[in-house]
């Protein structure tokens, strides 16, 4: 069975989307990711969908559960890539993602996480 | 014609009866400041008689669509064209065809003579006629007026869509004119792939050419925002004049914390400020 693979980098996890989601795929990738997270104790999840070409509502939904779950479990979570075709849908259909961080490219996604648990970690040394 | 009264007028007296034409046309015309010269429609008219003797001679009654007329059809389909790039009204162009009415009844009055059963049934087939024929100009009047708007809106479309770079990593796109659905679509898309093609971090969309917002207009901008924000680049919209504002308000639309900046000079000195910001992290 395909599997979407779950790359660990440190303390961040990188997750790239690169086949076509359908929804048995996302609902494994849900499992997965929340489990990898809590194993590796990670402290960002980046998911790349930048070769996702189509989404439905349902795949829309997953993608801010996943976000969510990332954030509950204390890894900040961010989407980076999202191509103009797919955020047009996500906005038609009212997905909007409230709460999901989001970049434009891996690279920036990557700044971006460190930037955010840069401020984490300096309440972590104040305690 | 079926008992050819018609095509045997024509062919007798059609140099009198165009020539009374051509004078009502130039009379008519003087009042029309001079956009078409009296050769040109001396010659219009002249082509028109000929044309329609040759079609009444063979053509069954006053059946246009029928091939016999097909010269005839694409003959005022031509006029029509040309008196639309004149910039004639459709009234105008109209009664090019109806003024023929006048010196042909004349004609076929003369050919008739005390008849007046023949006359009556001639004059009314002769009108059958002419009708058809205006109504086919106007037609193609109209058609030609259309195809002139389609293609200024199309024209429209591609002109009010600009996307400028305004800086490293900063888009602006100036908006001019009221934005409905297939607008803002095609506003949304070129704008979000530029951002792809330059990996902008900042897009400024300024509303100052819209006239209007409203909560459908305002509905459209904040799908541009969301979509740009789900793509990870930020958005900032300026260009609000007072007036707008006090609308957005007055109407209750939430602009779910959008940035928002009265001119596009503060809107890009923020603009500025957070990718400077950015920069100082790396």
């Amino acid at each position: 069975m395909e599997k979407i693979p779950i790359l660990r980098m440190g303390e961040f996890l990188l997750v790239t989307i690169q086949i076509d989601m359908h929804d048995q795929l996302a609902l494994k990738l849900q499992d997965d990711l929340s489990n990898a997270i809590q194993k590796n104790a990670s402290k960002g999840v980046l998911i790349d969908i930048s070769s996702l070409e189509m989404v439905d509502s349902f795949i829309g939904r997953m993608v801010a559960d996943i976000s969510g779950m990332g954030k509950i479990l204390g890894a900040e979570t961010i989407l980076v890539g999202m191509q103009p075709a797919v955020a047009i849908t996500l906005v038609e259909l009212g997905l909007s993602l409230p709460g999901v961080a989001t970049a434009l490219d891996v690279e920036r996604g990557m700044a971006l996480l460190r930037r955010k648990i840069d401020a984490d970690g300096a309440d972590d040394f104040n305690r | 014609m079926a008992d050819g009264t018609m095509s045997n007028v024509l062919k007798k007296s059609g140099k009198e009866i165009q020539a009374n034409w051509a004078k009502d046309l130039a009379n008519a015309q003087s009042s029309s400041r001079g956009r078409i010269s009296a050769a040109e429609l001396e010659q219009q008219s002249a082509e028109f008689i000929k044309l329609l003797t040759i079609a009444s001679e063979h053509a069954k009654a006053s059946d246009i669509a029928a091939p016999e007329f097909k010269l005839i059809r694409e003959f005022l389909e031509g006029i029509s064209r040309s008196r639309v790039a004149q910039g004639f009204s459709s009234e105008e162009t109209a009664s090019f065809i109806f003024s023929l009415k006048k010196p042909f009844f004349a004609a076929l009055r003369v050919e008739a003579g005390k008849d007046a059963d023949a006359l009556a049934d001639q004059v009314w087939r002769a009108t059958e006629l002419l009708d058809a024929l205006g109504l086919h100009t106007v037609k193609a009047y109209q058609k030609s007026r259309e195809d002139v708007i389609n293609r200024q809106q199309r024209e429209m479309l591609e002109l009010s869509t600009p996307v400028v770079k305004l800086w490293d990593g900063i888009l602006a796109l100036p908006m001019i004119g009221t934005l409905d659905s297939a607008r803002t679509q095609v506003v949304m898309e070129s704008l979000l792939q530029k951002v792809v093609e330059t990996g902008a971090q900042i897009a400024i969309l300024d509303i100052t050419g819209v006239p209007t917002v409203d909560t459908l207009v305002a509905q459209h901008l904040l799908k541009t925002v969301t979509a740009l924000r789900l793509m990870g680049a930020e958005c900032i919209i300026s260009g609000v004049r007072p007036q707008i504002a006090q609308t957005i308000v007055h109407l209750g639309v939430d602009l779910q914390g959008v940035t928002t900046k009265a001119n596009l000079a503060d809107a890009l000195a923020l603009a500025l400020k957070r990718t400077g910001s950015s920069l100082k992290a790396h």
